[in-house]
């Protein structure tokens, strides 16, 4: 695939709550985006392991946005807390084991903010872009095996 | 459970979703998808002939997962979900894909990628579908209480229906006496009755009912749970109280703007807005000469740019007022747009124009000057429609400001873990469908604190919030979401840190 047309797969994770109807605003909003980005509704951020995140990105997804609540507004109070330290710690475990940690967003989207969601969208898939596809894993993994 | 047989029905959504994705090619690549056992494309989905078609497509193809790509399941979740449960399927054995909102409206200008897109999704969701497991809804039982937050004419209304209907209520108000912002207005429009004829009987009822618990000079301090069971602890002077309710209504109220540096407000001691000038109405009429009232200040610009729709309204009735005490008194409204929505309204501004009230155009570009030394003497403004400046003689410039969100909005959001909209007032679950509701079950919304209202529509909407507040007291239990935590035997090592770890006790 050549980098000008690679299209990145992006999962966003988004919180049933907040992001994701930020998301839906959007829409109704009509504001446009790049399509890359697949949304996963999810209950709350905090419900987001970081092993889907490494399983994603293991299998040929190029970029995981995780969206949540903002911090205080969580609808279980304080989930997002618990997922803004998390995703801290995997951002850097990403980067030890060679995978750009850009390849992971975490964000706070409330429901009135579809402008917001926008951005982040359009913004992440044109980093995601830039980076070119996940392929760091691949290599970590074949080299052993040679 | 037996092989998944997934039923897939794709909705066009009018033009909706069927006018930007190719809804047949979407069709005939989901039959092709492990699992799938039948596929359909609907005008409508949600619409009678489509649910029905739906349930038919259940028992004709046996179908034990279904599929619904269409819009979002923030709004048609339910219905789908009470669909396949009218035709004997589980409702948990239901997906929802949304290929409307995150899909044919953000795509719209590339039909192909949003085709690619919404076939992605379907994949996804058949794929997640073939996972679901039937789940049973536990039921619990509602605390046949409620808590109305604000003390005002929505927060009164409110809790005076739900305690006619039988259930006690709990008012907080944060002053030390009830009856919101109709205390410091002077009278109403279109029926020109005083504010305090008003809400007096209603401050009387509400005092005098014995369902309806106060609490005066009281701040709502903290509040956990869930709906059919709220602990919510009241602080009174720093004092704290705590009592259990059901349901939540919250009318709480809005600021009006504090028109700081413009029009001569604040330097000029004869420049007033209109709350300042009713109360003044009510204690001692000033005899006026020539008035100017501004409209839009401060609002409909660009760091607030919604309208506040009741300021036109209180113009139009302080200028009869003016009119009234002097008819002689040249008393002008200075507006952008006049908004006098509905028939009264309109018969109301017909009335000012007879009374005598001249109306004036003015743009953003060229706005009003107040001139004078000391106080302000003329107002001199640009008259868009005439295109030609003139210079109004004045001893009154009143300001109308628009409803901004009570600066306690941000706390009660946080408290509730209720969302606020983009302006700042409170965002209720959708505009059309869930009015006054919260996407949190259980908790309510009505009057200025939702959005800028009169009188009437916050009244109209605290019977509507505390009618549905009253829904799930009057069932007496509610059902409870299926879908919880529990410990996987296979992975468990007895350790019970998950039971520590979780702040719900939900293992």
């Amino acid at each position: 695939m050549s980098e000008h047309t690679f299209q990145p797969r992006i999962i966003a994770f988004c919180c049933n709550w907040c992001s994701y109807a930020g998301a839906d605003l959007a829409g109704v909003s009509r504001l446009q985006m790049p399509a890359d980005f697949n949304i996963i509704r999810v209950m709350c951020s905090a419900r987001v392991a970081p092993e889907w995140i490494i399983k994603a990105l293991l299998n040929g997804i190029d970029g995981v946005m995780v969206l949540g609540c903002h911090i205080g507004d969580c609808h279980y109070i304080s989930g997002n807390h618990r997922a803004a330290k998390r995703f801290v710690l995997l951002k850097e475990m990403l980067a030890f084991v060679g995978v750009h940690p850009d390849r992971l967003l975490v964000d706070w989207v409330s429901a009135s903010e579809g402008r917001k969601f926008q951005t982040l969208v359009t913004e992440f898939s044109k980093r995601v872009k830039e980076l070119g596809p996940c392929r760091e894993w691949q290599v970590e993994i074949q080299t052993p095996q040679r | 459970m037996s092989e998944p047989r997934v039923g897939v029905f794709v909705c066009h959504c009018g033009t909706n979703i069927g006018g930007v994705v190719d809804v047949p090619a979407v069709v005939e690549y989901a039959r092709a998808l492990p699992y799938v056992a039948h596929v359909e494309g609907n005008l409508y989905s949600c619409s009678v002939d489509g649910l029905s078609s739906l349930k038919q497509g259940i028992h004709e193809h046996r179908l034990n997962r279904v599929v619904v790509a269409s819009c979002t399941p923030r709004t048609h979740e339910p219905l789908f979900k009470d669909a396949c449960e009218q035709a004997g399927l589980n409702r948990y054995l239901f997906e929802f894909v949304n290929i409307r909102e995150h899909c044919s409206w953000v795509h719209s200008h590339e039909g192909d990628v949003a085709t690619v897109k919404a076939i992605r999704l379907i994949r996804m969701g058949v794929a997640k579908a073939c996972l679901l497991e039937p789940q049973d809804e536990a039921e619990s039982g509602v605390i046949p209480e409620a808590l109305v937050i604000g003390g005002g004419i929505a927060g009164m209304t409110a809790a005076l229906n739900l305690a006619r209907q039988g259930f006690h209520v709990h008012l907080v108000e944060k002053e030390a006496q009830l009856g919101g912002r109709l205390l410091q207005i002077n009278r109403l429009c279109p029926t020109d009755i005083e504010a305090y004829d008003l809400i007096k009987p209603i401050i009387q009822e509400v005092e005098d009912h014995g369902r309806i618990t106060l609490h005066v000079s009281s701040m709502v301090h903290e509040v956990s749970g869930y709906v059919g069971n709220f602990q919510i602890t009241v602080a009174e002077d720093g004092e704290k109280q705590s009592f259990d309710v059901g349901t939540i209504v919250v009318a709480t109220g809005a600021d009006v703007l504090q028109p700081v540096g413009l029009y001569g407000y604040g330097q000029f001691p004869n420049v007033l807005t209109q709350l300042e000038l009713e109360d003044r109405l009510k204690a001692e009429p000033p005899l006026i000469t020539g008035a100017v009232l501004i409209n839009c200040v401060g609002s409909r610009i660009p760091e607030r740019p919604y309208c506040s729709r009741v300021c036109c309204m209180t113009s139009l009735k302080n200028a009869i007022q003016l009119k009234k005490l002097n008819p002689d008194a040249q008393v002008y409204v200075l507006h952008r747009d006049l908004l006098t929505y509905g028939v009264e309204f309109e018969r109301y501004y017909r009335r000012a124009m007879k009374a005598g009230v001249r109306f004036l155009r003015y743009n953003l570009e060229n706005p009003p000057q107040i001139v004078g030394r000391g106080r302000a003497e003329n107002v001199v403004v640009w008259d868009a429609l005439r295109g030609r400046e003139l210079h109004l003689p004045v001893d009154l410039v009143v300001l109308s400001t628009p409803l901004v969100p009570a600066s306690d909005n941000e706390r009660i959001s946080r408290l509730l873990k209720v969302p606020l909209g983009e302006s700042g007032f409170f965002l209720e679950a959708h505009i059309k469908l869930r009015p006054v509701e919260f996407a949190t079950d259980g908790i309510f919304v009505c009057g200025t604190t939702r959005w800028s209202a009169d009188v009437s529509e916050s009244i109209s909407q605290a019977y509507a919030a505390s009618t549905k507040a009253a829904i799930p007291m009057r069932m007496g239990v509610v059902t409870a979401e299926a879908i919880t935590a529990y410990s996987e035997p296979s992975f468990c090592t007895g350790c019970g840190t998950c039971v520590v770890t979780c702040p719900f006790n939900a293992i």
